[in-house]
């Protein structure tokens, strides 16, 4: 019997999988893939996304769990920051003998 | 390993139920702003309905033949030579279907899931590279299809990285890069072998000879007969034309096969001094079309391969959904064995047994 | 006393080495790619384990055999594996209750092995135990969401564990070889561990809400030699190329 392919109630959940390359690093996104429980999932994100060695913690996430920002906003959200230049270092120019400053 | 561009007349559309965007001329004008100035578009922001689709087609064939194109070398990993030969094909045929794998999940940021595109191959809707139609043989043929087979995917794939579609080029990326073993070890393996015996080197002629169009052939059809490539072009999913690729392909193939000590099936192959590049002889697209429609060596067996495989973990992957619901309902606040601690820094999953001693 | 130890480090590794080989037939073939990708991974765990036993072998025997000559190139009833990773696939389930209860058994035989008077082989050991315990814990995990799944899963894995069964008696018999190893200190005796490995399996079986089967008077022969018929079949196949073209490099 073919599976209809529109019934996803059938489909496992899918996943985002955070990996840390190395102590010290961050964990960062690198993938998602589907698995029916948090255990399978940190097991295939191992078999999947380490198998060159990129990883020494895994962080795996159901995807709906995840809260993200609308494309939508992105004016609102993150234009008002453009204008404050004076945040940055090189906003201010210091004698040459103390610039590393 | 990697589709051809097939640039096939777009067949009936996928049936994507993803989120449709309405035209929308001010967002239209945005989107086309920003292609051209080379900048990504991620998975949420607006895009036409035409580049969503057309990239669902791209990169879900492209999915495709990465699984397929397990099967043909799969063919032989159990009768693999050596210990050390059968874990770098094992490690490589794994490794498409994790190049599958990742595809699937760029797609899947488009509104389809992978069920869906799954149902689209098993029915024959979708397409992948009619390369995997072609048997494989003999041993040689599992370094020859490393050599030229994977020697042309990389070419196309390459300039994928940079396509403007995000999760598609993060994809590519990552892929490229555990690509880059899987030539080389085609390679190796047939130095060995042309070091061999006589009737190593035989072997590998005849892989040669059977091969090497269908090399050709995966870059699709000449451009003149290309439907897409404008509007590919535009939309920064299709960096460099077929033609292009494919005298890059065979540029770069030649002299490697000098060295090889192998004689490419062609014999209007010759280095043309001036304009610094081979010509080569007439593809027989034909074949192609034939091979493309249904008609190869093992369009039928690929195809009944994947279905059954499908078909027969249908009941496994029941069993994990029903088996994280019953463990869901007797934890009601979801949390037991189903999400990490609170603060995630700290507390690792146990996992069953505990008979390990690490 | 050498000709011992040379057929105990056999033991040890052609149980990978079979075993690989029938994972490896899943490469393309698995029920979701996920999983697909863990049982190569396993494969390649086991080959690597192999690998390294064999060539360990081939020193100890001192006649000059690599890991090639090792893995290709034996009578049938020269390869000593247990009879059990040899069987076919069959479905999905019977695969995880396989390497469930194979890999319950390594995790425990390289423990003690670690601490082998042969320093290659418990080196080996303390490498190898990494991989088996983490196959362990996935294939455990597969036997319970299985058994523990739907009304057909459940039957399923039953099956496979009835049927699989019986050849777990191979894993804890000991010959002279065994006992002979213990006693040197370069091996271990496998009924010594029958005990922990039971303890682990019934643990598991239970969560799976699967029932363990009864032993039977059958005991399988691999690891001396004797094997089923299914034997033959993948020997055709491991051994084609090298039997084929004989003395040919690769």
């Amino acid at each position: 019997m073919m599976n209809t392919g529109n019934d996803r109630s059938k489909e496992w959940p899918l996943w985002e999988i955070f990996i840390r390359a190395r102590n010290g690093l961050d964990h960062k996104h690198c993938g998602s893939l589907h698995a029916p429980d948090a255990k399978a999932a940190l097991q295939s994100a191992r078999d999947v996304f380490t198998r060159r060695q990129e990883g020494v913690s895994i962080w795996a996430v159901r995807a709906e769990n995840i809260c993200a920002s609308d494309p939508d906003s992105k004016a609102e959200m993150f234009d008002p920051a453009e204008d404050k230049i004076y945040r940055h270092p090189t906003f201010y120019k210091l004698p040459k003998e103390v610039d590393n400053m | 390993m990697y589709t051809q561009s097939m640039d096939l007349p777009q067949k009936k559309e996928q049936s994507a139920s993803a989120p449709g965007a309405p035209e929308n001329p001010e967002y239209q004008r945005e989107f086309d702003a920003r292609l051209a100035q080379g900048e990504f578009i991620e998975a949420k922001d607006w895009m036409p309905e035409a580049y969503r689709k057309t990239l669902i087609r791209q990169i879900s064939q492209h999915a495709h033949s990465e699984i397929v194109g397990m099967l043909p070398e799969g063919n032989w990993i159990t009768r693999a030579p050596t210990l050390k030969r059968k874990a770098i094909l094992l490690a490589k045929v794994q490794d498409e279907g994790g190049h599958g794998l990742y595809l699937y999940s760029a797609a899947e940021t488009l509104g389809i899931s992978r069920d869906e595109m799954f149902e689209a191959l098993h029915t024959g809707k979708a397409k992948y590279s009619s390369i995997f139609n072609y048997p494989t043989l003999t041993w040689a043929d599992i370094g020859v299809i490393g050599w030229l087979v994977d020697g042309a995917a990389i070419m196309n794939q390459i300039p994928l990285c940079r396509c403007s579609y995000g999760p598609y080029a993060r994809a590519m990326v990552r892929i490229c890069k555990e690509e880059s073993f899987h030539q080389r070890q085609g390679f190796d393996l047939l130095m060995t072998m042309m070091q061999g015996t006589n009737e190593q080197r035989v072997m590998v002629q005849d892989a040669v000879n059977r091969w090497w169009w269908p090399s050709l052939m995966m870059f699709g059809p000449h451009d003149s007969e290309s439907t897409h490539s404008e509007r590919g072009k535009q939309w920064g999913i299709k960096r460099i034309s077929n033609d292009d690729l494919r005298q890059k392909f065979v540029d770069a193939t030649a002299p490697q096969a000098d060295i090889l000590g192998v004689t490419l099936p062609d014999p209007n192959l010759k280095w043309n001094e001036k304009q610094e590049r081979y010509e080569f002889g007439n593809i027989d697209w034909d074949e192609f079309w034939n091979v493309v429609n249904g008609n190869g060596h093992c369009n039928r067996e690929r195809l009944a391969a994947r279905v059954s495989a499908w078909q027969d973990g249908e009941w496994v992957r029941e069993a994990a959904l029903a088996h994280a619901n019953k463990r869901a309902a007797k934890h009601p606040d979801g949390r037991v064995g189903e999400q990490a601690a609170p603060s995630m820094e700290t507390a690792p999953m146990q996992t069953a047994p505990t008979a390990g001693s690490t | 006393m050498t000709n011992q130890h040379f057929i105990y480090l056999l033991r040890l590794a052609d149980s990978p080495l079979i075993l690989a080989q029938r994972l490896s037939e899943w490469c393309g073939h698995g029920p979701v790619l996920e999983e697909d990708l863990a049982l190569s991974n396993m494969a390649l765990d086991l080959i690597g384990q192999a690998r390294l036993l064999l060539t360990h072998a081939g020193r100890v025997e001192s006649r000059d055999r690599d890991e090639d000559q090792l893995a290709f190139l034996r009578m049938e009833n020269k390869y000593r594996n247990l009879t059990i990773v040899e069987l076919p696939n069959g479905d999905f389930g019977q695969t995880v209750t396989r390497n469930f209860l194979f890999s319950a058994y390594q995790v425990e035989l390289w423990k003690r092995l670690q601490i082998s008077t042969d320093t290659e082989l418990a080196a080996i050991a303390a490498k190898s135990i990494k991989e088996s315990t983490y196959h362990l814990s996935h294939s455990a995990e597969w036997v319970i969401r299985l058994g523990d799944g739907t009304e057909e899963s459940h039957l399923r894995m039953q099956t496979a564990l009835d049927q699989l069964w019986p050849y777990s008696a191979e894993l804890f018999t000991s010959d002279d070889t065994d006992r002979s190893m213990a006693e040197s200190g370069i091996g271990v005796d496998p009924s010594a561990f029958k005990t922990d490995w039971q303890s682990t399996v019934s643990q598991v079986i239970g969560e799976a809400t699967l029932t363990l089967p009864a032993d039977t008077p059958f005991v399988s022969s691999g690891k001396a030699g004797q094997h089923s018929e299914h034997m033959g079949h993948l020997l055709g196949e491991l051994q084609y190329l090298q039997r084929t073209f004989p003395g040919a490099q690769w």
